[in-house]
């Protein structure tokens, strides 16, 4: 149940992180821009690969800028709100989990206060500035379904990385050392996102199209925003895939909530 | 030295006993493999080389990259001893009596010498099941793992001049990912060097960083023959020696930083 006391001390959590970030100004100010630094690498590959071709896939530099951006910043919200649940591994590992676990909250809902890294927005603001660029070079006729949809992509992008993040960071219920599978998914999924799926081959479009959702962070939303040809031509899809992501944006919430639901029913602890 | 081969042997045990987490992190390298080779066969299709590269090239390259993240050590500045000094478990080390840079070395050479095999063969072995990569002979081979091992070395050499930035900065990740970010960049790994235009290209080939990854791929490759291969790896041992020069330069004075406490 989440009720107004609930929320007050998730503000609570959240304000206390804040603050210990900026306890050490000087340190967080160098993590942020570093931050900024490392997560604008991928762009400057693209930015790089676009010396040498005019188009990737089929798709202009803005096209895959826009792509980039919408899908960094989607990710970059759900890396704030939701990556800590990466420690999930190191406390079961440290027994500290067991302490989560009989504070009268939620234990999904503590691992992600706790490990609230403000630092994080690096990615927000680099991203966020490819994103800007983009939608100012891309060349479409805007309309208000078009404007509409880019808010939609990045919301339900959002939500869509952090039940992928939820789901493998529940792998630690059953082993404890096979964390950075998880990282393939998000961070890889993260990465894989930012081009066009065309340039993949046909399993791999087919498993980020029905296993793990990716192409509904930002591949079948931005063919509608940037006017590219529907799906049904390529895939085989209908065209409604474009405006599906909210619908499986929720769907992979369910079924991330019940992985988790089950990996913390089975959940022993170490026994130390 | 027989000390040293003891340390570089338990350092390379201590890291086998991770299996699962060897196992994952070489899935993980390897999937960025494949997302970066799509990347190169949809740029070959439109173009047939660049900077020399061709597409069995640049298949070939980005997954030895992925094959030598770990053996290298790239994403690994600061690490043990930033770890060590951050905990003050680092007056320990000092009054250890061997050579400071040296035990570290020999620590990072036997975890090194376990990630040559546990995480750069599944990424490559993968690699080459599915695309045609250039796979070298065996002269190519032995002349490869000896511009790895100097890679290494060289990265070493650096990684060990950030982490002693922590003796006057408590806080190391900053630096970490800064340097993380520097060496990414400028030592071909995210994108091959052939890629930059020539000014930037001349530019890196003229840091330390190229010999950590751009030029072991080279070798690998067969860019290099006779005198040139001796040359690319002479280069790389400079670079080695000036780095681990440069660390065993600042030492004292980084030392002179620490206040251990009794009790």
């Amino acid at each position: 149940m989440v009720d107004v006391g609930t929320i007050a001390v998730y503000r609570r959590l959240i304000g206390a992180r804040v603050r210990s970030d900026f306890g050490f100004r000087a340190s967080f100010a160098f993590r942020l821009v570093s931050a900024c630094v490392i997560t604008g690498l991928d762009f400057a590959v693209i930015a790089v690969v676009f010396t040498k071709i005019g188009r990737l896939g089929g798709w202009r530099f803005s096209e895959v800028a826009y792509l980039y951006g919408a899908c960094g910043v989607a990710f970059s919200v759900a890396e704030t709100w939701i990556g800590g649940v990466d420690y999930l591994a190191v406390r079961i590992k440290q027994g500290t989990f067991d302490r989560v676990l009989v504070r009268p909250m939620s234990a999904l809902g503590q691992l992600a206060t706790e490990e609230f890294a403000l630092r994080r927005i690096g990615k927000l603001f680099q991203a966020g500035a490819v994103l800007v660029a983009a939608l100012v070079a891309i060349p479409v006729q805007w309309t208000t379904g078009r404007i509409l949809m880019v808010p939609v992509t990045i919301a339900a992008g959002a939500v869509i990385y952090g039940a992928v993040w939820v789901a493998t960071a529940a792998i630690s219920f059953w082993t404890v050392d096979a964390n950075e599978l998880g990282n393939a998914l998000t961070y890889g999924g993260n990465y894989l996102t930012q081009y066009p799926i065309t340039i993949y081959s046909a399993w791999l479009r087919r498993l980020l199209a029905f296993v793990v959702p990716m192409a509904f962070v930002g591949y079948f939303p931005s063919l509608y925003v940037l006017g590219r040809t529907a799906p049904s031509e390529r895939f085989g899809l209908p065209s409604v895939v474009m405006f599906s992501s909210p619908v499986v944006a929720a769907a992979a919430c369910a079924v991330a909530s019940a992985i988790w639901r089950v990996g913390l029913r089975r959940y022993r602890s170490t026994g130390s | 030295m027989r000390l040293y081969a003891e340390v570089a042997r338990r350092a390379f045990r201590r890291f086998s006993t991770y299996r699962a987490a060897t196992l994952a992190g070489a899935f993980t390298n390897t999937v960025f493999g494949f997302i970066q080779a799509y990347v190169m066969v949809a740029v070959f299709r439109v173009r047939h080389d660049v900077g020399g590269l061709h597409r069995v090239d640049a298949l070939t390259f980005v997954f030895l990259t992925q094959a030598m993240i770990m053996c290298v050590g790239l994403f690994s500045a600061g690490g043990d001893v930033a770890e060590r000094v951050k905990t003050g478990e680092i007056v320990v080390d000092l009054y250890r009596p061997v050579d400071f840079q040296g035990y570290w070395l020999a620590v990072d050479l036997g975890r090194a010498g376990f990630n040559v095999v546990a995480r750069g063969l599944p990424p490559l072995l993968a690699g080459a099941l599915v695309f045609d990569l250039r796979l070298p002979g065996p002269f190519e081979w032995a002349a490869f793992l000896a511009s790895l091992a100097v890679a290494t070395v060289a990265s070493f050499g650096w990684r060990f001049l950030v982490a002693l930035v922590t003796f006057w900065v408590v806080d190391d990740r900053g630096p970490a990912q800064l340097s993380t970010a520097v060496v990414m960049f400028f030592s071909g790994f995210i994108i091959p060097l052939n890629f930059f235009p020539d000014p930037l290209r001349w530019a890196c080939r003229a840091l330390p960083f190229v010999t950590m990854v751009q030029l072991p791929i080279e070798v690998f490759l067969g860019k290099h023959h006779g005198l040139d291969l001796a040359r690319v790896l002479a280069y790389q041992l400079l670079w080695a020696a000036v780095l681990l020069a440069a660390g065993r330069a600042v030492l004292p004075r980084a030392t002179r930083q620490v206040e251990a406490l009794g009790g």
